[in-house]
């Protein structure tokens, strides 16, 4: 199986190239990154990504694969046109070969304040949430902040200081919707303006990469009905 | 490469899973000046992957009380635990639930607005009876859940995060007591010496020791390694947990929450083979049970498949619906790695490498314990550690599944409360001899020289592969005297051969293979600990079978085994003891 993979070491290399690779004995079902491990261990120790849980639960590898983000620990090398091309996610700036930074990534996540807001004194038990209340947040909650819907997404690459983009919107939403949060009005104030909120061009890469299969996109929409909603 | 950069915290918090996240928060809400330092950014930490849930005896939908879960966890050690670190945490069980709910984690809900819980292994009502619900869910992304609300807790209260810092050894003087570590920047290489007052180790367990494991990546055993090169002991480490659900072959972790919700395993004779080995609590016995159960069933050929290599899981009957509710998580898992929708067909499963109950031992307040003289648990000044890298021991020989997100939650929090209480009566950084910093510091650099010509030359992964089938061939769910000295020799070999081993990235920058090298160092140590423990306990116990002593033999072995680079095996006494209620003595384990 070919390969042909994005590599840069600033300490090296004056600008970006690609290496091509090639594996044999790639079994069938094999994912992206059991073969980018194989790669690493047999052949160039050098090439360097991000790892961790192998599953799809905890984001750390998103890349470019064949044009698409996704999570390397998830996408089948069954179904990859060859050479495989993987670039590193685009539009913010790279470490070294895969890796890139994602400071302004987390930056706009922190920013939509994604942690629970309650004002009154908590009760010695839980809060309660009906069900139905509860249900609100699924397709919320589960982002893994792998960030392949971020970098995915032309209003984030042209504006990634100013617009929040969909992760950060999605974990805005995430909390907007939960009956037990206080800081509704808040919320939807923190995201008014041009840009924060409104660059979103319903494009919806953001939904087509996703790879738990989340809306960020539906997200900004019943946002964005909240806001008018509350404006009349 | 500029000077090394010295920093100062009251607390160092190594790894930034839910133990460590925990603490932090309980720190830093105290205005203490709070550093974490974490390999991967704290939301990629392998918490997240805890599926099923996190027990305490809330009875929101069956009659329970923390005395009974005492009680289970007691027995599921099998009798290995010790009962005031059991108390203490069944007792706060209920309390850490309500906090992470407050957190903000997204529960899974009953009708009436409370917190759903399911049924798991090895849970009773009443001290052995009926089947207890005591498992606090949120789906089966559990782990996820928690994870991600701590940190954003943690957010809120404006930690102070070192994210893809690699912390490789801890400064401690000559009176023992420990004053930070050295950790260096992996994104630029760079080395930090940070000095702390009191240092948190909360790096999870070294479940890549083993070839097949449900566990992430990065779970190295770095704390347990990071202890061991500080003349610390590593405890119980022969206790390795089998999980009976990993995905055949593969490794995925398949939640116990499956057989909660009504799944249950079937041989190659479509059997439901628990009912042979657990004829009351079937699929619901305690791991290590069920997990014997499988490589039995195998061993004598009614397995599944062409090569009876795995029995199957069955949960289609449970419908769609429940299955898209409470099990959306596996049910995607099975979908993406075998092209099985469990909702449709059975999932083969096989029993895998998935939790270190042993680990750096501590008392119930965090403290880190070792013998001295005829103390066998003395603490060590400014040293802590909380979650699977520790061995408190609530888990003794056998953790119930549930337990391990409750233990890394209760002694986050207890160990962050000593901490907080410690640094009234210590207020100032002790001084630092800079000949003990310098020295750890030139050992960080001892990956780095790239032109070693030396001719016997070792390669990372190379030793890695080797290590880790070793450890499955030698240290698996059946053991015996031969296997294992074979198993000791052999790690002894690839420990001697690791310091041969050499880098062909020089870089500064995201060097991983550098990172790998510092990984397999404390693989490599808890190995050691790991197959020296098994070797010598010539008893059956927990997750630790004995082929050659099948039995329980708590005359001899009702004590906890210690092991360090300098003193070798060790042992100490089982707490008995609980902090108010009686005791539960050691009895035939049924279920």
């Amino acid at each position: 199986m070919k390969f042909n993979i994005y590599r840069y070491n600033p300490e090296a290399d004056k600008k970006p190239y690609v290496k091509e690779y090639e594996l044999d004995n790639v079994e069938p079902g094999t994912m992206l990154l059991a073969a980018l491990l194989r790669i690493k261990d047999e052949q160039d120790e050098t090439l360097s990504f991000r790892r961790s849980c192998g599953e799809g639960v905890c984001g750390s590898d998103g890349m470019n694969i064949n044009g698409v983000n996704g999570l390397a620990c998830i996408t089948s090398t069954d179904d990859l046109k060859q050479p495989v091309e993987i670039k590193p996610l685009p539009g913010l700036p790279v470490i070294r070969d895969l890796i890139i930074d994602m400071d302004q990534f987390y930056k706009q996540y922190r920013a939509v304040k994604p942690y629970l807001i309650v004002n009154d004194p908590m009760p010695e038990v839980e809060l309660k949430q009906t069900p139905e209340q509860r249900e609100q947040l699924d397709g919320l909650y589960e982002c893994v902040l792998c960030a392949c819907c971020s970098t995915a997404c032309p209003s984030f690459w042209w504006n990634p200081d100013k617009f929040l983009g969909p992760a950060a919107l999605l974990q805005a939403s995430r909390f907007i919707e939960d009956s037990r949060d206080q800081a509704f009005e808040k919320r939807l104030e923190n995201l008014e303006g041009p840009f924060k909120l409104f660059r979103c061009h319903t494009i919806m890469n953001c939904v087509q990469v996703c790879p738990k299969g989340l809306n960020p996109t539906k997200a900004i929409g019943k946002i964005k009905n909240k806001m008018v909603t509350r404006s009349l | 490469m500029s000077a090394i950069e010295r920093r100062q915290f009251d607390t160092l918090i190594i790894g930034a899973g839910g133990g460590g996240l925990r603490a932090s928060l309980q720190l830093a809400e105290a205005d203490l000046n709070v550093a974490v330092v974490s390999k991967v950014f704290p939301t990629r930490s392998h918490t997240v992957a805890a599926q099923g849930g996190m027990n305490a005896a809330l009875a929101n939908v069956l009659p329970d009380n923390w005395h009974w879960h005492m009680f289970d966890t007691v027995k599921g050690s099998d009798y290995l635990g010790d009962q005031d670190a059991i108390e203490y945490m069944c007792r706060a069980a209920p309390k850490a639930v309500y906090e992470l709910e407050h957190f903000g984690v997204p529960f899974s809900r009953l009708d009436n607005g409370k917190i759903y819980q399911r049924a798991f292994g090895g849970q009773s009502q009443d001290f052995g009876g009926d089947q207890a619900a005591r498992t606090c869910a949120a789906a089966d992304r559990t782990g996820h859940a928690i994870l991600h609300s701590l940190y954003q807790q943690n957010i809120r209260a404006k930690t102070h995060f070192f994210d893809e810092y690699f912390a490789v050894d801890l400064l401690r003087d000559d009176d023992g007591h420990v004053l930070g570590a050295v950790v260096f920047n992996i994104q630029d290489g760079q080395i930090v010496v940070i000095e702390a007052k009191t240092t948190l180790i909360a790096t999870g367990g070294a479940g890549q020791l083993f070839k097949t494991t449900t566990n992430a990546l990065i779970n190295t055993g770095d704390g347990m390694g990071m202890a061991m090169r500080a003349g610390i002991p590593l405890q119980d480490m022969e206790f390795f947990q089998f999980h009976p659900t990993g995905i055949a072959g593969r490794g995925m972790l398949i939640t116990e929450g499956v057989r909660g919700e009504g799944g249950y395993l079937v041989n190659g004779d479509g059997e439901r083979l628990m009912e042979r080995y657990a004829p009351k609590a079937k699929d619901l016995a305690s791991r290590d049970v069920v997990s014997r159960a499988i490589a039995i069933e195998i061993r004598e050929g009614r397995g599944c498949g062409p090569n009876k290599d795995h029995v199957m899981l069955k949960l289609d009957h449970l419908g769609e619906e429940v299955i898209q509710k409470r099990l959306p998580g596996i049910r995607q898992t099975c979908i993406t790695f075998l092209g099985i929708d469990p909702a449709e067909a059975p999932v083969p499963v096989y029993p895998t490498a998935h939790y270190t109950m042993g680990g750096i031992p501590t008392n119930r307040y965090g403290q880190v314990v070792v013998p001295v003289k005829d103390t066998p648990e003395e603490p060590v000044q400014g040293l802590y550690a909380a979650g699977e890298c520790a061995c408190v021991s609530v888990h003794g020989g056998n953790r119930l599944g549930g337990n391990s997100l409750l233990d890394i939650l209760v002694f986050g929090r207890a160990a962050a409360n000593h901490i907080i209480d410690y640094l009234k009566e210590n207020k100032y950084h002790r001084v630092i001899d800079e000949d003990i910093v310098n020295k750890v510091v030139e050992k960080v650099k001892r990956f780095e020289r790239s032109n070693d010509t030396s001719a016997s030359k070792e390669t990372v992964a190379g030793l890695r592969g080797e290590l880790k089938q070793v450890m499955e061939d030698h240290c698996g769910v059946f053991r015996q005297k031969d296997i294992l000295q074979e198993g000791v020799e052999k790690v002894e070999q690839l420990v001697k051969r690791m310091v041969n081993v050499k880098i062909e990235d020089s870089s500064h920058t995201f060097n991983t293979a550098r990172v790998e090298a510092f990984e397999l160092e404390n693989l490599m140590a808890c190995a050691l600990a790991t197959i020296h423990s098994a070797h010598a306990r010539e008893e059956s116990r927990g997750a630790h079978s004995r082929e050659d002593f099948p039995e329980r033999d708590d005359k001899s072995w009702m004590r906890h085994s210690l092991y360090s680079f300098e003193n070798g095996l060790d042992y100490k006494p089982v707490r008995t003891k609980p902090l108010s209620v009686k005791s539960f003595p050691p009895k035939p384990r049924m279920y």
